[in-house]
């Protein structure tokens, strides 16, 4: 298998999929000319001509938009936000029109369309770039939310993503797209809805995605050391919830810590636990722990950025108190 | 203004169009009336005055014209094609509406009749819009979008986004405001910086004109001739139709915000329907008989129109959980 980079895979199955189909076009600042803020569309431009590689002038809620409507005569749209910070500018489009159009044509226009860029806290960005959306878009009926955690997830998640007739939100970050991975040369898909275990263990399940995946996973290894065995559950798809995968690990482990880079209330953590609390509730031998980002907007400061997220200390602490182990 | 000069309009289309215009008025009046008796609730927007301009432009396109509107859309609907009965059924909730009860007054769709809805968010059709001319051209195809919004819609900041969007890359939108004067209770001229607003579009270099929404014919012919140039040069442009709402921006609407005498003096010396009428007469085309006789078979469609809505079923409770989501 090859060893690429997260930008690399994303612009992969971007590639493959415009290949594959031509009603696939991307659209968005930056992606054609200047190869991607962050390089995922490197080299589209050449391969497919601005026909279908569009670069966009700054007005997120206007191409989103063009994009659904493009969406309901049948292409198949891309529309990458440079961040999920910019992309809230578009909410209308996506909550109003993307995420009703199914329902209030009453079957009639599918919403073939994905939305993706980076979302979450990337380093010192102050408090208008370092928001995560999960929690406020997952709670919205018609809308797919995925994340990705691995380039090897991240191109074969992209790709159902495209194919699927429903509007896909796609979830990325900053700080992973030079992360790099294994990836197959052959092609591969990765089913919406579909969570991984990426660790497996038996003392106590820890449920992460996207950035957080990778913190979840250190202090697994770091709780391996002192002989505490730590599954790491992957939901990759949030918007609908691999429940039975999650299920499934509380009633081998019985014990549950939630991370995510993302504040506490009303959050897709705090959805989890009370699933877990509700279904699985004679399997718990310690109510659900969650660790989250602290409830204030992201301080630009390193110290304070690094207090507000979720750390190994606070991880680890969240492991132990589940397990009933002091100290 | 549009210049004056010798109409190529036969008798047969200017009956047509006679006609057409007495449906669309009798079906709101019917809507109206239904509404008072309580067979169905919710907002209601009726389009009444503003006939001339519904079935000017309509008569200027062909079927394979896409169309999108906002929430004052009934009789836009059926002018696109979709048919009466199944337009008061979706205002009734019933399973033969076009969207089977699931969209309503601010929601009519038919993907078979190139109808794209019926929105509800004021000036959130324009991207939709937008994307629609994206997908002709990406198509490159020979047919256009008709995009109806309201006065107070040139307001929206992404209907500039999508102005400029469309204007930047030529794309065949007709966007066609429908200038009645008042955004629901506010007098057009207390909330917008231009006295015509047509000139939104100099800012975008963009065609521009403005036309008497009131007289069917003029704006028939000025959007023929705006159309086909589209069809060839695929760039948008800025209709202003001047016209009037008679009843209130909604049906529990009284209209203390404007003066009886100012409605009193649309209805009597700018109507549409008795525009059309007289110049028929004049022509000696029709008589005085023909006209009520045309305008009893309006009556006799809106009549048939409720009572199959009143006959349509309601849909199954269990419909509520299709089409959140393309399975």
């Amino acid at each position: 298998m090859a060893i690429i980079t997260f930008r690399e895979a994303l612009g992969q199955a971007i590639s493959e999929e415009m290949t594959r189909d031509a009603n696939v076009f991307l659209m968005g600042e930056e992606v054609g000319l200047y190869n991607g803020a962050y390089k995922v569309s490197k080299g589209l431009l050449d391969q497919f001509g601005a026909k279908r590689v569009w670069d966009a002038p700054i007005s997120e809620a206007g191409f989103a938009g063009l994009g659904i409507g493009a969406a309901m005569v049948g292409l198949r749209p891309i529309i990458e936000f440079m961040t999920w910070n910019f992309g809230i500018q578009a909410f209308d489009q996506i909550v109003n029109h993307a995420a009703k159009m199914l329902y209030m044509s009453g079957g009639q226009f599918n919403m073939p369309i994905v939305f993706r860029g980076p979302n979450g806290a990337a380093h010192m960005l102050g408090a208008q770039h370092s928001q995560a959306y999960e929690s406020m878009i997952t709670n919205i009926p018609g809308l797919k939310v995925v994340t990705c955690s691995t380039p090897y997830d991240g191109k074969g998640l992209l790709k159902s993503a495209i194919r699927d007739n429903n509007p896909v939100l796609f979830l990325e970050s900053e700080m992973m797209y030079g992360m790099k991975g294994e990836v197959p040369e052959e092609e591969y898909l990765i089913p919406l809805g579909k969570g991984d275990i990426k660790r497996e263990g038996t003392d106590v399940t820890f449920i992460a995605w996207n950035k957080a995946l990778h913190k979840a996973t250190e202090a697994a290894e770091a709780l391996a050391k002192e002989g505490i065995s730590v599954e790491v559950l992957d939901p990759r798809t949030l918007q609908p919830l691999d429940e039975e995968l999650i299920f499934a690990s509380v009633r081998k482990t019985h014990r549950v810590v939630i991370i995510e880079e993302s504040w506490s209330f009303g959050s897709v953590g705090s959805q989890i636990s009370d699933r877990i609390h509700k279904e699985c509730f004679d399997e718990l031998d310690a109510p659900v722990s969650r660790v989250t980002n602290e409830f204030v907007p992201m301080p630009y400061n390193e110290a304070q950025e690094e207090r507000v997220l979720p750390n190994l200390d606070r991880i680890i602490a969240a492991a132990k108190e589940v397990l009933y182990i002091k100290g | 203004m549009t210049t004056k000069k010798k109409s190529a309009v036969d008798r047969d289309v200017l009956i047509g169009m006679y006609k057409q215009m007495c449906l669309f008025r009798r079906f709101e009046e019917r809507v109206g009336l239904a509404y008072t008796k309580q067979k169905f609730s919710g907002f209601c927007h009726l389009h009444i005055g503003q006939e001339g301009l519904a079935v000017g432009v309509q008569s200027a396109l062909r079927d394979s014209d896409y169309m999108i509107s906002g929430y004052r859309s009934h009789t836009q609907a059926i002018g696109k094609g979709i048919a009466p009965g199944a337009v008061m059924a979706e205002l009734f909730g019933k399973v033969d509406g076009c969207c089977r009860g699931k969209g309503g007054s601010m929601h009519m769709f038919s993907n078979e009749h190139n109808f794209l809805g019926g929105h509800g968010i004021v000036g959130g059709q324009a991207p939709l819009a937008v994307g629609v001319g994206f997908a002709i051209r990406y198509r490159n195809q020979d047919n256009v979008i008709v995009c109806y919004m309201g006065d107070a819609a040139t307001n929206q900041g992404q209907v500039f986004e999508v102005m400029n969007m469309a204007a930047t890359w030529d794309l065949p939108v007709l966007f066609i405001v429908e200038n009645n004067r008042y955004g629901m209770g506010t007098d057009i001229t207390r909330t917008t910086s231009v006295d015509h607003l047509w000139k939104r579009a100099l800012a975008f270099d963009m065609g521009h004109s403005d036309v008497d929404g009131m007289n069917v014919l003029t704006v028939h012919e000025h959007v023929t001739e705006l159309v086909e140039k589209m069809r060839k040069d695929k760039k948008p442009h800025l209709l202003e139709a001047l016209t009037y709402r008679y009843r209130g921006h909604s049906v529990s609407d009284p209209g203390t915000y404007r003066a009886k005498e100012e409605v009193e003096d649309y209805q009597k010396n700018r109507d549409p329907i008795l525009g059309l009428g007289r110049q028929l007469v004049d022509k000696k085309w029709a008589t005085e008989e023909e006209l009520k006789a045309w305008d009893n078979e309006a009556k006799e469609k809106a009549k048939e129109a409720e009572a199959f809505a009143d006959a349509s079923p309601q849909p199954a409770l269990e419909e509520l959980w299709d089409h959140v989501l393309v399975p």
